[in-house]
Parts: C-alpha cells; sequence; structure tokens
C-alpha cells in the first residue's frame, strides 16, 4: 500500500513558511501575515496548516486526512490538543480539501496516526510555545514563568491568566520556534484516554453527510453503463429508449462508458438500464477464472525469483519429516456498504468534487488530467464515507463524475448501484502458495521454502517493467522471526487484465494464511503443540511473541475441548505493529460456528484504546468474511458475481465474540487497520484443523 | 405524473413520482432525508431500514403507491428523540465504524424495542442478522442488544 509521507520536523517548517510566503487560502491564514482584515469576524493564528486558533477562543484542528470508520477524525486532533493543552470538548474539527501543502493525505497502509504522530504533536506544541511567549511578552516575565492550560497561559508568579484567544495576535507575530519540546508521555491527559468519536451522533442520528449524501445547488444524477468485461469498450449504442423514460435528460459517452443524466437517481439507473450498448468486449472477452487459476498452476514446479535465502534449502537429513502444500485464495471485492459514487460540478475550465475518496490528490491529479486542466484548476472535497477497505485510493469514480459533467455541462452526483460496484474491480488480487518444509526426528523446523505466486498492484498499475523481487507480493512472506536453518523464499508475477488494487492489508491478506497455515502443519508433522512449536522459533524477547504468549494466556490455550471443537492460532507483524490470534470453533458436520476470537495487538503507544479495539474487532469481522465467503469469479472477461447474495458477507449472527487486547508500552506508535486481518484466517484455519483434523488450504472456507 | 400522500415523521408531503418509484429514493432525492441509505437495493442488506407503522421495512424496495396512508418513520424522525436508549447504548459502546449501515441497524432494532411487544432474544438477534456491516461491528451490536436487553429498554 503506498506510504503516507512522514514528515519530519524540517518539512514541517518547511510547509510553514511555504504557506507563509503568501499562500492564502479562504480556511488558513498564515502566521506571519499579519490578519486578514475580516471585518468583525475573529483575528486567526495559524502556526500550521494544521491547526488555526481564533481572537474568539475557537481552536480548529484541520484533518487533512480521510475519515472511513477507523476513527482517525478524533485520534489525529487528539495529538494535537495533546501538546497544545487545550479543553478537548472545545475542539472544533474541519476537513481538508485535497491539497499537496499538508503533505500526504492517502488513507492507507495503517498510514495515519504513525505519519502525524510527530508533525501533529509538534505543531501543537509549537503553538502552546508561541502563545506562552507572548504572554510573557505581555506580562514582560520569563516564559519560564508560565505555563499552558486548557486554552489559557497562566503566569506562576501571580496566577494572572490570559486566553488564548487573547494572545492569537501577539503570537502570529513572534517567528515559529524551532526544536519545541514535545511532553513527556507520563503528562499525557488526552492521548491513551478512551475518547468518544467525534462523529459517532451524527451518523446515528442519520445527519451525516456521506458522498452519496451530498447535495449542491442546480445538481443532476448520473449513472454509468460500463463494459462487462475488463478492458472492453463501447462499439456503438442506442439511446433511445434510455431518452423516452421519465426524467431522463441528457445521455453522454465519456471514456469508461455510457452514462444517464436524469433529475434523480431513480430515473438515472432506469435510464442507464434501458441503454442498448453494443459492446467490444476486448481482448479478454473469454477469459474465465479457470484460466487464471491455471495461470497460476502454470509456474507451480518454477523456482520463482529469490526474495530470501538462510542455510541450504537442499540440505537433507537422514530421519526428516518432509511436508509441502498448495495454498489458494480468489479475487475479492472491497464492497463498502456505500457504493463508490462522487459530485461533481465542471465550469468554466474548472472542476470541483465532492469526493468519498481516500486519497484525495490523487483524484484531484487524475481528474486534472483526465479534463485536461491544470491540478490548481480542480477542487476536491473530500466527504465522510461508508467504509473503503483500499477501494477508494484509486480515483476511476471521480474521473468518471467529473467526465460526466464536463460532457453534459450539468453538476451532477454519480452514483454506482450495487451491481456495478461488484462488478468494478480494483480487487483483491488471487494468489497460489507453494510451500515445502520439514522438521527434524525431534520435532525441530528444518526446511522451509515458500514460493508465491500472484499479480502485482504495483507492476500492474504503475511500471509494467517491475520484477517479482522488486515487487509488494513478497509481503508477509519475508522477514518472518522464525529461526528456522534453511529457508527460501521466492516469488513469481502474473499478469491478468482484471484491475486490482490494495486491499485492507493488501498481500497480507493472503501469504501469511499460507506461512500461517504451513507453519501449523509442520508443528502436527513434528507432533508438537501448535502454539509451542512457534514459540520454540521466536525469539523469547520479541514483541511478536510477547502478543503470541499474551493470546495464549487470554484464550486459556491448551484446555481440553470435546469433540468437534477447538482452538488455532496465528500470529502477524507489519505496520510498525504485532499481532496475534486464537479462534475457537465448534464443528458439527459440516457446520461451522466460530464460538470466540482472542486477539492482542502490540501497536506501541495507543492513542485511543477504544479506536484501537474497534480495529481489532472490525478486522476479525472483515476478514472472516473473506475467510468464509468471498469470491470474485471472472467469467468472460468480467465479474459474475452481482450483489450481497451472490458475494455475501459475514453476518451478525455468525460473528465471534471478540477478546480484543492491547499491549501497554511505549514503543513508537504503529498502525492499526491492517495487522489484525493477517493472522484472522489461519487462527480459524488451524482451529478447524484442531477441531476436525481436515486442513483448509484454498478461501473461501468450504467444510464439505 | 401521479401524485402521492405520505405521511413521512409526522409531517405531510406531496410526492409526484411514477408508481414502482421505491420510498428510499423518493425520501433520498425528494425529501432530502439522506439519512435512509442506498446500499443493495434488493432488500438484502438493511441499510435502507424504515418504520411503516412501526415494523421495519426495507425501502428499497416498498414502492411509493404501497406507502400511503401509513406513518413512515425515517432515522432522521427516531432522532427528534436523541434520548432514545438505543442512541444512548449506540454512544456509550461506541458501536459505530464508518456508520454507513448503522441508520438500518438502529431502525431494524428499533421498531422490536419500541412496537410494545414481547421479542424474544432469538427475535432480535434475528432480525439483526439481516442487516449488513462490512465494518465487522456486529460484535459490538451485540453488546448493545445484550445491554439494552438487559436494561428491559
Amino acid at each position: 500500500m503506498k506510504k503516507g509521507n512522514r514528515q519530519t520536523r524540517r518539512e514541517f517548517i518547511k510547509v510553514v513558511s511555504v504557506s507563509g510566503s503568501g499562500l492564502i487560502l479562504a480556511s488558513y491564514i498564515p502566521f506571519n501575515n499579519a490578519f486578514a482584515n475580516l471585518g468583525d469576524d475573529p483575528k486567526i493564528f495559524s502556526p500550521s496548516v494544521y491547526l488555526k486558533i481564533d481572537s474568539k477562543n475557537v481552536v480548529t484542528v484541520i484533518f487533512h486526512r480521510s475519515e472511513m470508520g477507523q476513527g482517525i477524525k478524533t485520534s489525529l486532533p487528539m495529538l494535537i490538543a495533546e501538546e497544545l493543552e487545550v479543553d478537548w470538548e472545545k475542539i472544533v474539527i474541519e476537513q481538508a480539501d485535497a491539497d499537496k501543502k499538508y503533505g500526504s493525505q492517502s488513507t492507507g497502509g495503517s498510514w495515519s496516526i504513525r505519519s502525524t504522530w510527530e508533525p501533529f504533536r509538534v505543531a501543537g506544541a509549537t503553538a502552546r510555545v508561541m502563545l506562552i511567549s507572548a504572554a510573557a511578552s505581555k506580562w514582560n516575565m520569563l516564559p519560564e514563568n508560565c505555563y499552558a492550560e486548557n486554552g489559557f497561559v497562566i503566569n506562576k508568579i501571580n496566577n494572572e491568566k490570559l486566553s488564548y484567544g487573547d494572545l492569537v495576535e501577539d503570537a502570529s507575530k513572534l517567528p515559529v520556534p524551532e526544536n519545541v519540546k514535545l511532553k513527556d508521555p507520563k503528562e499525557f491527559k488526552i492521548i491513551g484516554k478512551r475518547i468518544h468519536r467525534v462523529d459517532t451522533p451524527d451518523k446515528i442520528y442519520g445527519k451525516a453527510k456521506f458522498g452519496i449524501d451530498i447535495v449542491i445547488p442546480g445538481m443532476y444524477y448520473a449513472a454509468l453503463s460500463r463494459c462487462p468485461a475488463f478492458g472492453g469498450s463501447v462499439k456503438s449504442f442506442d439511446s433511445s429508449k434510455a431518452k423516452s423514460l421519465p426524467g431522463v435528460l441528457d445521455i453522454v459517452r465519456i471514456s469508461n462508458g455510457v452514462a444517464v443524466i436524469a433529475d434523480s437517481t431513480y430515473h438515472a439507473f432506469n435510464g442507464r438500464d434501458a441503454l442498448v450498448i453494443d459492446w467490444d468486449m476486448g481482448p479478454n472477452g473469454k477469459t474465465n477464472s479457470e484460466d487464471i487459476h491455471n495461470e497460476m498452476l502454470s509456474h507451480l514446479k518454477s523456482e520463482g525469483a529469490e526474495f530470501e535465502s538462510r542455510g541450504d534449502i537442499n540440505s537433507v537429513l537422514a530421519e526428516e519429516k518432509q511436508l509441502e502444500a498448495v495454498y489458494e485464495v480468489p479475487f475479492l471485492a472491497h464492497a463498502p456498504m456505500e457504493p463508490m459514487n462522487c459530485v461533481a460540478k465542471f465550469e468554466n475550465g474548472k472542476a470541483e468534487l465532492w469526493a468519498p475518496t481516500q486519497n484525495a490528490q490523487n483524484a484531484k491529479s487524475e481528474v486534472a488530467k483526465a479534463l485536461g486542466l491544470d491540478e490548481n484548476d480542480v477542487t476536491v472535497h473530500i466527504t465522510l464515507m461508508g467504509g473503503a477497505f483500499g477501494r477508494r485510493l484509486v480515483s476511476d469514480f471521480a474521473v468518471e463524475a467529473a467526465e460526466i459533467s464536463k460532457a453534459s455541462g450539468r453538476p451532477i452526483k454519480l452514483t454506482w448501484t450495487r451491481s456495478e460496484d461488484m462488478k468494478g474491480g480494483y480487487y483483491r488480487p488471487p494468489s497460489m502458495n507453494s510451500l515445502k518444509g520439514s522438521v527434524t526426528k525431534e520435532g525441530k523446523p528444518f526446511k522451509f521454502s515458500h514460493h508465491v505466486i500472484a499479480p502485482s498492484i504495483s507492476q500492474m498499475r504503475f511500471n509494467k517493467d517491475l520484477t517479482a523481487e522488486k515487487s509488494e507480493i513478497k509481503e508477509g512472506t519475508v522477514n518472518l522471526e522464525y529461526q528456522i536453518p534453511n529457508l527460501r523464499i521466492t516469488g513469481t508475477l502474473i499478469p491478468t487484465h482484471v484491475p486490482i488494487s490494495w486491499f485492507r492489508a493488501v498481500y497480507n491478506t493472503q501469504n501469511p494464511f499460507a506461512v500461517e497455515s504451513f507453519i501449523d502443519e509442520m508443528a502436527h508433522a513434528a507432533g508438537k503443540d501448535t502454539y509451542q512449536f512457534r514459540r520454540d522459533m521466536l525469539p523469547a524477547d520479541s514483541r511478536l511473541t510477547n502478543v503470541m504468549n499474551v493470546a495464549a494466556e487470554k484464550s486459556g490455550w491448551g484446555k481440553k475441548h470435546s469433540s468437534g471443537k477447538g482452538m488455532g492460532i496465528a500470529i502477524s507483524a507489519g505496520y510498525g505493529s504485532y499481532c496475534a490470534q486464537v479462534a475457537e470453533v465448534t464443528v458439527t458436520g459440516n457446520k461451522l460456528k466460530i464460538d470466540r476470537y482472542t486477539a492482542v495487538i502490540d501497536c506501541g503507544v495507543v492513542v485511543n484504546p477504544d479506536s484501537v479495539e474497534a480495529q481489532l474487532e472490525g478486522a476479525v469481522g472483515f476478514a472472516l468474511s473473506a475467510a468464509l465467503k468471498g469470491a470474485i469469479t471472472i467469467q468472460n472477461g468480467g465479474t459474475r458475481e452481482s450483489n450481497f447474495d451472490d458475494y455475501s458477507i459475514l453476518t451478525y449472527d455468525e460473528m465471534p465474540v471478540v477478546d480484543a487486547h492491547y499491549i501497554i508500552n511505549d514503543f513508537k506508535v504503529g498502525g492499526v487497520g491492517e495487522v489484525g486481518i493477517a493472522a484472522c484466517a489461519p487462527a480459524l484455519c488451524n482451529a478447524i484443523f484442531a477441531a476436525t483434523g481436515k486442513r483448509i488450504r484454498r478461501l473461501p472456507i468450504d467444510l464439505s | 405524473m401521479p401524485k402521492y400522500n405520505l405521511n413521512v415523521n409526522n409531517k405531510k408531503y406531496t410526492v409526484e413520482a411514477e408508481a414502482g418509484t421505491p420510498l428510499l429514493w423518493v425520501l433520498r432525492d425528494n425529501l432530502g432525508l439522506t439519512g435512509t441509505k442506498y446500499s443493495c437495493g434488493e432488500g438484502i442488506c438493511g441499510s435502507c431500514a424504515v418504520h411503516i407503522d412501526g415494523k421495519a421495512e426495507r425501502s428499497c424496495i416498498l414502492s411509493i403507491e404501497n406507502v400511503q396512508n401509513v406513518s413512515i418513520t425515517t432515522i432522521e424522525g427516531l432522532a427528534e428523540n436523541p434520548d432514545h436508549p438505543i442512541f444512548k447504548t449506540w454512544i456509550d459502546l461506541e458501536v459505530s465504524q464508518c456508520g454507513y449501515c448503522q441508520p438500518g441497524q438502529i431502525m431494524t432494532l428499533a421498531a422490536m424495542m419500541d412496537d410494545k411487544q414481547k421479542h424474544s432474544r432469538k427475535e432480535i438477534d434475528d432480525a439483526m442478522s439481516t442487516v449488513l456491516c462490512r465494518c465487522g461491528t456486529y460484535h459490538r451490536i451485540r453488546k448493545a442488544v445484550d445491554k439494552l436487553v438487559e436494561e428491559g429498554k
């Protein structure tokens, strides 16, 4: 997944000074630009692009990333509030538009907290130091004799107080100090506390505006018909029937298909359904899932490019127990509950978009490219989104909306039907994983080899010359902490015409499934307890070992099970964090019941414990959908599935109890959105093996 | 185009639409009540649940001609009482993640909590099992249901 910008202190100052040199936006007034003359409006102190304090004591944090359910619209501002010493309840949070001045706004890769941990705290601390300096000057005393608390600067000598609002004018004339001292974690008042999410009430009252809820003046509604086969195109179309339908106003052709513009979403959908289009199905119009499976299969015997190697994978022991297995997973659709949509207005050579996007700067540049505009003439407002899971890192829906608005000359809201969303591509890629290993007669691991065969998202999207060893398909296969003497990890890229992209945890949705299942197979071959077998291979002082030990303890690992019941364990590392999960299942005939998950995360410093637990619980729910149900089938070059009936997801009654725990420590802050995904499927399949002796090597799970 | 009289959240509306128009799109596009969400469009997922005379129904498969002379309540109507125990519990337990399905979850549960009939836990769980959530908030929805059932609300 794309990495966010880890803004260093130096870059932070650079952003400030670039802004200070005259870039003035409606929502931002730079610190050294005196004050804009806004009549009775309050004066504003803004020592950072992420923060504004006005003379009426309103503290506004600019939230520059995308909120899609992970809770960062709450936890990012917590970082600033902590250092600024303000009342959390009084903070105003403002969603930023796409703008490079914020650094990366791409919300993915479990990067948001990791990349803002320092710059956001520095922003808050810098403002605090400047406000204290301003107060000290007013009082004609040393800053050391002043401190900040709850939105006031207080002097220690006579307890006199000045509110931040009283100080903004003076503070804004001061130079921005460098190397401000951040708070000692022991002094944290907000970070580490269970803070309620700022957007929950609006969401549950039905007031929150997601992308699909946006209405702008004069707006029409659009629907788009795309080619059923990926890579196909429109040969010709007959719009006469569609045009005759109620409410249909216009039909336009854009690069991705034929769009209907109407006076309501319903009329636009009806118009779309009435279009008669002769499609050129393109070069892959006959490709099926089986062809892709066979393509992966054809590489099974090959070596693949080497990712990692140690010892001698060809060494042989007299009494060695060998085993091998092939694992496979299919394409997956993200299928967020809110289908893709976007509001676009093209007018006077400028485009303005309201987009539920995880990647607003990409939407801005893609729209500019598609419409032949300068990026400065494209505005992208980021809306709330009803789930994203990586799907909204791709800007196809924004480009479509902008093209439709331009072609029709009307502001429009493009809404995809559920079927279009399911068939629209940018799926989690499939993979085939070939594993071989051996254990000694004492039951110790001796050899381990892993050949991963999969398409590369980076190769398909960015660089066709990318080789396997430089690609990301190795994610979750290399640098394992297991100390196995002889090891070889290799990979082979396969092409696919099916659009693929980042799915929550990306290749950690597939490779750890194979690795952690196969490690389990090795443990059984060694006649060892699967937890103990892992423990014996891991460094005793590792954070990964620790989360595994805690998960084993919390789950009551080792307890006796009646027939048909079993427990499975799996571990994962990534995104600066570590996770272990224990699944507990009951299998009766072909019927699987998942009784419980124990999930333990070590993500270093915890910013909002409630959000960390929620992400862990949600990761289990999301990953179980993939393990139990998810499969996109390619048929005649396109997607067979069309809704939640044939691409079903986990339901309430199927959701296990999730006993989520986090480790309390002061390690560097880690990501939490994705690490909980990787261990989920293998823990489940290992539990099924423990319960039934049946090894699952292919997802979704089929117990028949 | 025919005109239909609707009673939504105790307000009267007259809407021009052709027969067969799903209530969902009338609420969203004509009345601006966007708290009711579109997701599957085929009555599978429950994101669009509203109350028809107090009973949870899926507005994406209800035609406008069939919802006259009934009382329609949307999430906005339910939220006229933000002290409803469901809202309070949802906030206490921080059930929501992305929040998109939550109006449907809440409307489905509220119909059973507010109808003054005794529902077994299985009936409640069966109803909740028909409303989909992609973020995996089911664990907390169940905790919320546990709490509300225990408190007899």
